[in-house]
């Protein structure tokens, strides 16, 4: 049993996964699913489709050549078993394969290097190139924190009220109808368009 | 080499060979010629027949002559049996005259072709291929004869059994009427004709038959009488040439029972007097018709004739039957088996094959380099061994024992992993891991791995050193603090999404999307919205409020009489959006210039109608819907032109 590579996408196909399909020159190309089996079968080139393993490293956006990565490698050469050796191997796998992601992680960092500086550059210019809409933020803020006052100061006063309005509800009601019904004669009034 | 010739053309007589050429001549060339042609042509014209005909006739004698075999190509045996059939001279003779017909009319067609090319005129020239034709037809006439006996030759060659002398062959003789020819039918399916008198055979039958999966030809021969080879008559010599040619096993027939009308004695001296003929061939002596007497009831005077048969070197006597098919197969089979050691040991004697053989073949003899003596070498090991017993209880320990002692068969399986030849025994049952963490272990299976790893770490360490993997976090932002930088950045995100949100707006404002478009005057803004939205973008406001407040108290609207009274009628009167008049006509009053007019074109409308109503007709202001697909534009066959010409 074996763990084979996608042959288009690379990623790896555990057993009872994946199609194989197998051209008339006995070549195996393996696929870990439908997708890359269909992308292949449109004669698509891994090395144009962004998603694919072979984009990335021939794009620069992957570890690509390191000694890490030379382990790995189908000899077809038949070694007999040794139990030290393969204690040593495992050991070693593990090793590597540590070794391999702390490089990764300092190949991203380097990659990434001076991204921050170029967005804040960029951020800096817009700012200054764009006055009269902060203008309209400033008062956007003022307005908002008008409103977050005011607000505070009715919770207040409602927090004082609420001891006396309970003793008061019942009077209170009818008289607020009555108010009620005036300003709606008014409003009518009031609201003659004006045309301008 | 030919050895039968049953496909030669048949042979047509003079005259049909005649009508044949002078009759494609005529087909094949052009029969059109007039005396005003120019003279090239007209001379053309005859040449052409002239030499068409005479190659027609030199085409047909080719035919012929390669047809028949060359007497003297053939082989021997042939050779002798056409001579005694055909009479070899004559044969010759008639095919030699058909070569020398075939040379003359070449020579004939070359001369007068030579001499048409002088044709002073077309008469001149239809002369000279008269001619021409004519001493060629002569030539052919003469070729009566010939032409007659090879036909009748072509017919009996075709007739001939074909005899093949190089094969396995038995060869059937003896004298008239001893039963040759019933034996022939007792071996192979040949249905040769046998009847109580002499000479019933006449010519030679061939007859197949298989043994020890080979093919065996017999053949079957007239009768031979004692006498001359000179005085003997055509068929017998057919049988003495089958004897002296033939490569075989020859069966000699006789009949003790003298029923054929030839004495004992008669048979005997035939078969001294062809014994010469015999040589370098295997010889039995087949006494047929045991069913009458068998060779030891015979008396004593012709037994001793008999016997003097048996004496002769290399002549075997059987008895046979063929009328009760007694023995018949015996004679047959030991015939063959003999026929076949002559056969292999005259191989044998011919020295070039062996030696195709031999010279393939070398074994090699090492000589001796030294006096020491090379044995074989045997481990003591195996030398010591003892026999194995299954009794013995310190017997060696086979797998069958290890089988039954763990269950038998169908329980026990053979651990095959003990057979793995490894450094250590005790790995043997081990189990190789083959995938971790998502790798084959088997790719990194090397023999070499710590070495490599050792040197990665190496490498590793260099790096570390180096400082590779420090973070250099220190970013440069042109000398602005943490606070600030923030602050920049929320505000251009800010910027960013007012942005777009703003485009988003744009947008939709433009796009129709199923919807009426409204003019833009028709669009009411409020104070309020534009108050709302100046103060968003930041200005002063007060002194436009204040304006527009001075203005609203004086011309505040007062309710007057007239709006009680048409307030009904205001509010059905068409209003624009702003509560104003719209500038419309009625289209009624258009164009007429009082109330009398008016009526009166009302009055003529009505006239107008008035006739179209009766008959219930559709009018110029009656509802209409017209197709939306003609008919008459989209259906039927498409002719010519695009479908814009419809």
């Amino acid at each position: 049993m074996r763990i084979y590579q996608c042959h288009f996408c690379s990623s790896p196909v555990y057993p009872g996964h994946g199609i194989m399909f197998v051209r008339n020159d006995a070549k195996e190309f393996r696929f870990c699913r439908s997708k890359c089996h269909k992308a292949f079968k449109q004669r698509r080139n891994p090395r144009k489709l962004k998603w694919t393993k072979a984009f990335r490293k021939a794009a620069g956006k992957e570890l690509a050549v390191d000694s890490t990565l030379t382990f790995a490698q189908r000899r077809n050469v038949p070694v007999r078993y040794n139990r030290e050796l393969v204690a040593t191997t495992l050991k070693a796998m593990a090793r590597i394969e540590e070794i391999r992601q702390k490089r990764e992680r300092a190949f991203y960092k380097n990659r990434m290097r001076g991204n921050k500086e170029r967005d804040f550059l960029r951020d800096k210019k817009l700012v200054e190139s764009n006055p009269e809409l902060l203008r309209v933020r400033e008062i956007e803020i003022a307005n908002a924190m008008a409103k977050e006052q005011a607000r505070e100061e009715a919770d207040a006063m409602e927090s004082m009220d609420e001891d006396e309005e309970e003793m008061e509800i019942d009077s209170e009601e009818e008289e607020e109808e009555q108010k009620q019904k005036i300003m709606l004669k008014n409003r009518k009034r009031n609201s003659k368009k004006i045309a301008f | 080499m030919q050895l039968s010739w049953k496909d030669i053309p048949t042979v047509p007589p003079a005259n049909d060979l005649l009508d044949i050429v002078l009759n494609r001549t005529q087909r094949k060339t052009p029969t059109v010629i007039r005396p005003g042609f120019n003279i090239t042509r007209i001379r053309a014209f005859y040449m052409r027949k002239v030499r068409f005909t005479g190659e027609g006739f030199v085409e047909k004698f080719d035919d012929l002559l390669k047809g028949f075999p060359n007497i003297n190509d053939i082989h021997p045996f042939h050779r002798d049996l056409m001579d005694t059939l055909y009479e070899k001279n004559h044969y010759k003779i008639s095919l030699a005259a058909i070569f020398r017909a075939k040379s003359l009319v070449e020579q004939v067609s070359r001369d007068y072709v030579r001499l048409l090319k002088f044709g002073q005129s077309l008469f001149q020239c239809k002369q000279l291929k008269r001619a021409a034709l004519g001493r060629m037809a002569t030539i052919v006439k003469k070729l009566k004869d010939p032409l007659n006996y090879l036909e009748q030759v072509r017919q009996h060659l075709g007739r001939l059994p074909s005899i093949d002398p190089n094969t396995r062959t038995l060869l059937i003789c003896g004298y008239p009427n001893v039963g040759k020819s019933s034996f022939l039918r007792c071996i192979t399916k040949a249905d040769v004709e046998v009847q109580p008198y002499a000479f019933t055979t006449k010519s030679l039958y061939v007859g197949h038959f298989d043994y020890k999966y080979l093919r065996f030809q017999a053949i079957d021969t007239p009768g031979i009488l004692d006498r001359p080879t000179e005085e003997m008559n055509n068929i017998e010599m057919q049988s003495i040439y089958a004897i002296a040619h033939l490569r075989s096993c020859v069966l000699y027939f006789m009949d003790l029972s003298e029923q054929c009308g030839f004495t004992v004695e008669a048979q005997v001296k035939l078969f001294h007097s062809i014994k010469p003929l015999f040589a370098n061939k295997s010889v039995m002596v087949v006494i047929n018709k045991t069913d009458i007497i068998a060779p030891e009831d015979l008396d004593e005077e012709r037994a001793k004739m008999l016997q003097s048969v048996r004496d002769t070197p290399g002549v075997e006597v059987m008895a046979t039957s063929c009328q009760l098919e007694e023995n018949v197969m015996e004679v047959r089979n030991q015939a063959c088996e003999k026929l076949l050691a002559s056969r292999i040991e005259n191989k044998l004697k011919s020295q070039a094959r062996i030696n195709n053989v031999l010279n393939k073949i070398h074994v090699s003899q090492p000589q001796a380099r030294d006096d020491i003596k090379r044995e074989p070498f045997i481990p003591d090991q195996f030398k010591q061994q003892k026999k194995y017993d299954p009794e013995d209880p310190e017997r060696r320990m086979l797998a069958r024992d290890i089988e039954a002692e763990n269950g038998g068969a169908g329980v026990f399986n053979v651990n095959l992993k003990n057979k793995y030849l490894l450094e250590d025994d005790d790995w043997k049952n081990d189990v190789m891991p083959e995938i971790m963490d998502g790798k084959n272990v088997y790719d990194f299976l090397d023999p070499e791995i710590a070495a490599k790893l050792q040197a990665l770490e190496e490498e590793e360490e260099k790096l570390e050193n180096e400082g590779f993997y420090n973070s250099d976090e220190e970013e440069n932002f042109g000398g602005f603090e943490g606070e600030e930088i923030d602050d920049i950045r929320e505000k251009a995100q800010w910027i960013r999404d007012r942005q777009k949100k703003m485009i988003k707006e744009a947008r939709n404002r433009k796009s129709l999307k199923n919807k009426a478009i409204m003019p833009r005057s028709k669009i009411s803004k409020s104070f309020g919205d534009m108050e709302r939205h100046m103060s968003t973008l930041g200005h002063e406001l007060t002194t436009l409020q204040d304006k527009q407040r001075a203005q609203a108290s004086k011309n505040r609207y007062v309710e007057s009489g007239a709006d009680v009274v048409f307030g009904g009628a205001e509010a059905a009167s068409a209003t624009n959006a702003n509560g104003g008049k719209l500038r419309q006509s009625d289209r009624l009053l258009d164009g007429v210039a009082d109330g009398s007019q008016r009526s009166k074109a009302e009055r003529l409308a009505k006239l107008q109608r008035r006739e179209r109503n009766r008959n219930a007709r559709a009018g110029e202001a009656d509802r209409h819907e017209t197709a939306s697909l003609p008919k008459h534009l989209f259906s039927g066959k498409r002719g010519n032109g695009k479908t814009d010409f419809r």
